[in-house]
């Protein structure tokens, strides 16, 4: 039987998360033994035609043609998962979302006519049906390992959807928001990085996005009555997940604004 | 020989001796000590790894360490972890089944032999595991991991001397004494000459303390014991009056305070994290990639979770209003019903170590203040 192809495809992102596969040195091999690489850039320049079995799809959706380039990546795969902040909330270039892009071209580009570009970055799921999202930035390789054996055992991955604090608790990190009064968004936050950032004693920044249930107005309020001004907390909710609509209503409450119209 | 009623008197060196013995008879020593901002139980190597004259201030989402001023070992409240890191853990591996061309080879993961010693457990600590064992090492289906972590276990009780804002054992009558199952059982006395006064609780634990040198109580020392405990008990941060309690809850199970705690919570499941009696757990099911390799772990879990409750097709409480609610009216109310007994101990955790403060003595009190008039619940 041969083995089921993998394709990494990349849209606007920095390619951390699919350097997330070659970063899983020790299992490599067994990855590259249970699976073919049909397409993966950062590995080989060759590029088998589809269709796939597996696609892992970084990056947002920024241009007219990525746009129609994602419709015929999911028309070509079985299974599409999408990998990283970028791929699935818009990632940080999504700060354009909410300012003025031509404004924005024209400060950056002598030329902006020459750019073809939307004025916004949106999540992968937003473009085409979406088989699994995996969170993070960059995702954790772990995670992505799982998701790999899962998919290919035609399993459910098993990967949390929870606040980060159960990881903090499991693993016995000291809270600390609650011991030391530091601004962490770790209760909002979507669990998988195994409370990296107050395991070394900061606050969460919230790489992996909102939490399935995750609560951002109360915790917006609770920073604030921590002491942390609120253009810091409307910071911290404005980061690599900024157009994730939990964390646009944590930052529009740290802002004193209404909740924005499009969240549910 | 001692006698079990007879109560013995250690200075600071008998209690590093005693801690010593313990070690020396084979016991991982696991106990408080000061770590990340905090009083922490971990591994201790001995008597210099306790705290040594620092204090907790608790208050709802708040925990700073302070410095007290003397040199007591045991002069703070309780830690953010419980003990049942050490008896029910995270993490632990359940079952792993290889596939080979022989078939399936199912291994159970292997008993735990680890021998620990339990530095310095409160009386409220010692109810909650008396509400594990109950829970989880009796009836038709023991947990065979929790029964043998528990059956190797020591218990060296430390009676509390210096209650936090948060606490309420008074309330729940299970502390600042400790009561129950301990192998000693020590009151830090710090008047004049520091000192331990210690009980004993069992056959294990006369026998550790034979091997170290200790001079018998003398009234005083007794009566000094006794005075720090009663005035513990005057120190305690809360209350909850549990008179009726029971009843109350399940006949406002539509009281507006529900949605009221909801507004304000978070759902991040840090109040069952720490608090020592929740058990909730789940089991997952991986594999490697060749798929040859099958192992079923068990973590824990929380009702806080929105996939915990998550069924075919859908969540049994799929609003924080539902979660919240769950959690205390079993902690507070069916808890009695299922396992006879309440299942809060009154240790404060849920209170000092949810983020936003959620204190469920106040949602109690104010429940209590305005019970609704009528609720399904009567009818
Ligand atoms: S440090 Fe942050 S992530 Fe950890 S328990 Fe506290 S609030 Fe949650
Ligand atoms: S419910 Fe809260 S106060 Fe009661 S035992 Fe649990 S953590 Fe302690
Ligand atoms: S009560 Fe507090 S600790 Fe518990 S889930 Fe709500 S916010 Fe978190």
């Amino acid at each position: 039987m041969s083995r089921p192809t993998l394709a990494v495809w990349k849209f606007a992102s920095c390619d951390g998360c699919q350097l997330s596969l070659l970063d899983c040195e020790d299992e490599l091999l067994a990855v590259c033994g249970a699976i073919e690489l049909a397409s993966f850039a950062e590995a080989t320049s060759h590029v088998a035609p589809g269709p796939y079995d597996l696609s892992l799809v970084e990056g947002s959706i920024t241009t007219p043609h990525d746009a129609l380039r994602i419709k015929e990546i999911r028309a070509q795969s079985k299974t599409l998962v999408t990998i990283g902040a970028c791929a699935t909330s818009g990632g940080l270039q999504a700060l354009r979302n909410t300012r003025d892009h031509a404004a924005m071209l024209a400060s950056v580009y002598a030329r902006p006519d020459y750019l073809e570009t939307l004025a916004t970055s949106t999540a992968i799921a937003d473009h085409v049906p979406v088989d699994f999202e995996l969170r993070g930035c960059p995702i954790d390789k772990h995670q992505l390992l799982e998701v790999v054996s899962a998919f290919l055992h035609g399993r459910k991955p098993n990967v949390q959807r929870h606040s980060t604090c159960l990881e903090c608790k499991m693993r016995g990190t000291v809270c600390v928001m609650v011991a030391k009064g530091q601004p962490c968004l770790g209760p909002v936050t979507h669990a998988g990085c195994n409370a990296l950032c107050p395991t070394y004693a900061r606050g969460c920044f919230g790489c992996f996005g909102p939490s399935d249930a995750a609560r951002p107005v109360p915790m917006a309020d609770r920073l604030i009555a921590l002491g942390t001004a609120r253009p810091v907390v409307e910071r911290l909710f404005e980061t690599f997940n900024v157009a994730a609509p939990a964390f646009r209503e944590g930052a529009a409450r740290a802002r004193g604004d209404a909740p924005p119209k499009d969240h549910e | 020989m001692l006698d079990l009623n007879q109560r013995v008197v250690l200075d600071r060196a008998g209690f590093a001796a005693l801690l010593q013995a313990l070690a020396d008879d084979g016991h991982a020593l696991v106990g408080p000590t000061v770590g990340d901002g905090a009083i922490v139980l971990d591994a201790i190597a001995g008597i210099d790894d306790l705290p040594r004259g620092v204090g907790d201030d608790q208050a709802p989402g708040h925990y700073r360490l302070r410095d007290r001023g003397d040199a007591a070992l045991f002069g703070y409240a309780v830690s953010p972890h419980a003990w049942k890191r050490e008896l029910l853990p995270p993490r632990v591996p359940l079952v792993q089944i290889r596939r080979s061309a022989t078939g399936l080879a199912i291994e159970a993961a292997p008993a735990p032999t680890r021998k620990v010693a339990f530095i310095g457990v409160r009386g409220c600590e010692l109810a909650a595991i008396a509400i594990q064992d109950r829970v989880l090492a009796t009836g038709a289906h023991p947990d065979a991991d929790y029964a043998a972590r528990r059956a190797q276990s020591f218990i060296l009780a430390v009676h509390c001397g210096s209650p936090a804002g948060t606490c309420f054992c008074v309330s729940m009558e299970t502390g600042p004494r400790a009561r129950g199952a301990f192998d000693l059982a020590a009151t830090e006395l710090l008047d004049g000459e520091h000192r331990f006064v210690i009980e004993i609780g069992s056959d294990a634990g006369r026998a550790i303390l034979a091997r170290v040198a200790s001079r018998t109580a003398t009234t005083d020392d007794v009566t000094a014991a006794t005075a720090v405990t009663d005035h513990a008990a005057t120190q305690m941060g809360r209350a909850m009056p549990t008179a009726g309690l029971r009843d109350l809850l399940m006949a406002n199970l539509e009281h507006p305070r529900w949605q009221h705690v909801a507004d304000r919570c978070l759902g991040c499941a840090n109040c069952t994290m720490s608090c020592p009696t929740c058990f909730c757990t789940s089991v997952e099911d991986t594999t490697d990639l060749s798929g040859d390799v099958a192992t079923r772990t068990r973590r824990w879990d929380s009702c806080f979770t929105a996939d915990f409750a998550y069924v075919h097709g859908g969540s049994a409480r799929p609003s924080l209003r539902a979660r919240y609610r769950q959690w205390m009216t079993h902690k507070l109310a069916t808890w009695h019903d299922q396992f006879d007994s309440s299942g809060c101990v009154g240790c404060g955790r849920c209170i000092t170590w949810c983020p936003v403060g959620i204190d469920l003595t106040e949602e109690v009190a104010a429940i209590r203040a305005a019970p609704a008039p009528r609720s399904h619940a009567d009818g």
